[in-house]
């Protein structure tokens, strides 16, 4: 049973981590996409129109991708996890299920719409559509991070007969972990578009492209970065003190703390070791952690030891949270020092251009990060305190659950690549074929506009 | 209020309704990804225009229906699904492929368009012939003998067959000239093998599955139950009548086969649905014995009656917005 237990627990990862990359993207994407419509409607100037054309051509990529990867994960749950919904789908069932009808259904529909209506439906009908794929890539993560959230931290249920019945709807889905992780989410989601938009534009300027579009782009999402990241840092601070209340053991795990310590260090780096219970190659700040998580030097912190057999192993959460904290940092710096450049109107010097285009992808790397801490910070349990993963996975064949997961990462791999060289792909091809509007550059003469062929046709 | 005891019957009646509204609606965009011409770039175009603004929504009515049981059926969710885990993972694999196929054709090199092309094409076939497989291992009630696997290969053709005769049938009333007279072929020979099909899995059915047979000829039912097979033969006799005659001027009834093969589907599904009631999987689970708690079905129930028109709504609307013969697709 071990061998299928592990195998099902890395092919859930697999696929759940595969899948969480696109809509981390689409969630942010459309509302950054309904943000460029509308500075087209009221301004009337084409270069917003251009950066929506480019844009809407990645949304629907990222979108096609996260909605095959998400088909997949529907039937995740009864073919590997039936425990799951033996013992809790009575909560779990009804959440999954407003998110198919309230939100897949009005993404879906409206995404046709905003994809390929725009010759056939006036100008704010589409504006309204983006508008409502936006909502509906929202509300698809209410839903679904509240059952998460329901899992870290549940309330609002009865057990009868050990399955968990329904007593306050209210009470489940506003549990006392989502507000930080629904706000948390959104925010990453944002931060990881911020980069993917800034990315894509700096290789495009990298490529010589000198129309006005890719700069406005990298531009507005400088600027939503250098809001958004410390806000980020803001929120995670509230996360992790929400965690440190009701799951005490995860944040022990965060901090890589063995036993209960009054005025414990913030470990900036240390190799924990669970064989001998304790930490090498410890660098640390004297009460730094005590002082994040109690509001005092000197507060309490409880340890791993307190939770010996009942905590999530501690090397992949300690590690994951420096990744994700520190990526974190790294992007608020980034999006300061755009900002401070942009507002001294500077030009960008080559070397943060090529750093954006490095950090395209940062936002996946980062968010990654942060789920596989919440996630594996939760085990041993899959519903904490009500059910043990153990329990919950399948007696399929090993052999069978190993095919499907090599099967799966092979198509998984190779679409990852294909995602990435083509949206790359796209960027070049933008720079070659994008028709030049130089009366969107500063310093132009009028009189020598060319007229353009889809302004000519419309 | 409504009666927790209608509860079970309720979600039967809407998860049946939204596997027939998948196997129609993602039934037509398969059907045409299976016959999509590796030799006509043009036509391959304008067929992958014809489903573009809607193979999104159609596929959710998939997870809706796999939702559905999940919710409000989970014993048989896992009973379901453990016992077809690798037609399931081989399905999903086609769907992935077919769905990322559509958007990397439009926006990857030049060069690589073809092999996107014929991925789409094996996605769409893997997916629909894992869908009859799995149809037909479900019907036999996941029986492991050469009879059940016998019939789920022929379940696996027929649903194809249904799968490719539908979706020429949208591409009859979507298109015009030389692809519409091709679809109009294409309508012609699978409408013919569907015909067999129906007659080959009627008369297999009862005998190989003595449940099926128990329901279908004892009176007073039998003669409910024979009406069924009976009007889905003349209807797809009149299919094969109608298509011989397009196309006519000004594509008069060019929408006619689409909707013919929709009663066909509507009454193949229900045959089979009501074979079946009250069982959710033959001759082990009922709807009764698998169903969750009332409380949760009835919190979802309320969601649905509000929700469940307000898509009917704006998918019509969709549908009109893109009313009429497609034309190439501009993502802007």
């Amino acid at each position: 049973m071990a061998d299928v237990l592990m195998l099902s627990r890395i092919q859930f990862a697999a696929n759940i981590s595969f899948h969480i990359l696109f809509p981390t993207i689409t969630i942010a994407l459309c509302w950054f996409l309904f943000y460029f419509k509308l500075r087209y409607d009221f301004t009337g100037h084409p270069v917003w129109m251009r950066i929506y054309r480019f844009w809407v051509k990645i949304f629907a990529l990222t979108f096609a991708l996260g909605v095959v990867s998400g088909i997949t994960m529907s039937f995740q749950f009864g073919t590997n996890w039936p425990g799951f919904m033996e013992k809790v789908g009575n909560i779990a069932g009804p959440l999954l299920g407003y998110e198919v009808l309230t939100a897949f259904f009005l993404e879906a529909t409206f995404l046709g719409i905003m994809l390929f209506g725009i010759r056939r439906v006036p100008s704010w009908l589409h504006t309204l559509s983006t508008l409502i794929v936006a909502i509906g890539t929202s509300l698809s993560a209410f839903w679904i991070l509240a059952l998460n959230s329901w899992m870290q931290t549940p309330q609002g249920h009865e057990m009868i007969d050990g399955v968990a019945h329904a007593k306050d709807w209210l009470a489940i889905i506003f549990n006392p972990s989502f507000p930080y992780r629904f706000s948390h989410m959104l925010l990453a989601s944002l931060l990881t578009c911020c980069f993917l938009i800034a990315g894509i534009s700096a290789y495009r300027l990298l490529k010589g492209d000198d129309k006005k579009a890719p700069t406005l782009a990298l531009r507005t999402a400088m600027y939503v970065c250098a809001v958004a990241a410390p806000l980020q840092v803001f929120v995670g601070d509230l996360h992790g003190l929400n965690t440190f209340e009701h799951q005490p053991q995860k944040v022990a795990a965060m901090e890589g703390v063995w036993e209960t310590e009054k005025g414990a260090p913030l470990l900036l780096f240390a190799i924990p070791d669970e064989d001998n219970r304790t930490n090498h190659l410890e660098i640390a700040i004297p009460k730094m952690a005590s002082l994040i998580l109690t509001h005092d030097p000197n507060g309490e912190i409880r340890g791993l030891n307190e939770f010996e057999g009942e905590h999530p192993p501690v090397a992949p959460v300690f590690f994951g949270f420096r990744i994700m904290v520190g990526l974190g940092m790294l992007m608020l710096l980034t999006g300061w020092t755009a900002t401070y450049l942009q507002v001294r109107n500077k030009d960008y010097p080559s070397w943060l251009l090529k750093g954006l285009v490095g950090m395209t992808f940062v936002g996946w790397i980062a968010t990654l990060a942060g789920w596989y801490v919440t996630e594996i910070g939760r085990q041993p349990y899959l519903v904490s305190g009500i059910l043990k993963t153990a329990d919950a996975v399948t007696d399929i064949a090993p052999a069978n659950v190993g095919l499907t997961l090599a099967i799966y990462c092979t198509v998984y791999g190779l679409l990852l690549i294909a995602y990435i060289r083509t949206v790359f792909l796209m960027a070049q091809r933008a720079v070659e074929i994008e028709e030049y509007d130089k009366t969107e550059l500063p310093g132009y003469a009028p009189g020598e506009q060319a007229l353009e062929p889809q302004e000519a046709k419309a | 209020m409504i009666n927790p005891e209608y509860l079970p019957l309720i979600f039967a009646a809407l998860t049946a309704l939204a596997v027939l509204v998948y196997a129609i609606l993602d039934g037509y965009d398969l059907g045409v990804g299976i016959l999509l011409p590796m030799d006509n770039l043009n036509h391959r175009n304008k067929m992958i225009a014809s489903i573009g603004p809607f193979w999104d929504a159609n596929e959710t009515w998939l997870v809706l229906a796999v939702g559905l049981v999940l919710i409000a059926f989970p014993t048989a969710h896992n009973i379901i699904l453990k016992a077809l885990y690798l037609p399931a993972t081989i399905m999903l694999i086609g769907l992935i492929l077919r769905g990322v196929a559509f958007d990397f054709r439009a926006k990857a090199a030049e060069g690589s368009r073809l092999l996107w092309d014929r991925l789409f094409k094996l996605g769409s076939i893997i997916a629909s012939t894992s869908q009859g497989y799995m149809l037909g291992m479900y019907v036999m009630g996941f029986d492991d003998s050469w009879m059940a696997y016998g019939f789920a290969i022929l379940s696996a053709l027929g649903v194809t067959m249904a799968y490719v005769m539908i979706g020429a049938a949208w591409l009859i009333m979507k298109t015009e000239g030389e692809l519409q007279a091709n679809a109009i072929q294409w309508a012609k020979w699978a409408g013919r093998i569907c015909f067999v099909g129906i007659i080959a899995v009627c008369t297999v059915n009862p005998f190989i599955n003595e449940y099926v047979f128990e329901r279908w000829f004892n009176p007073p039912w039998m003669y409910l139950y024979l009406m069924i097979p009976f009007l889905s033969f003349s209807l797809v006799f009149l299919h094969d009548r109608v298509v011989a005659r397009l196309p006519l001027e000004n594509d008069r009834g060019s929408w006619l086969p689409f909707l013919i093969t929709i009663v066909v589907f509507i009454c193949c599904f229900s045959g089979l649905a009501l074979s079946f009631y009250p069982y959710i999987v033959l001759g082990q689970v009922t709807i009764w014995e698998a169903a969750s708690a009332p409380e949760s079905l009835m919190f979802i129930l309320w969601g649905a009656i509000v929700v469940i028109p307000c898509i009917a709504a704006y998918t019509f609307f969709s549908y009109r917005v893109f009313w009429g013969k497609v034309t190439d697709l501009h993502y802007y």
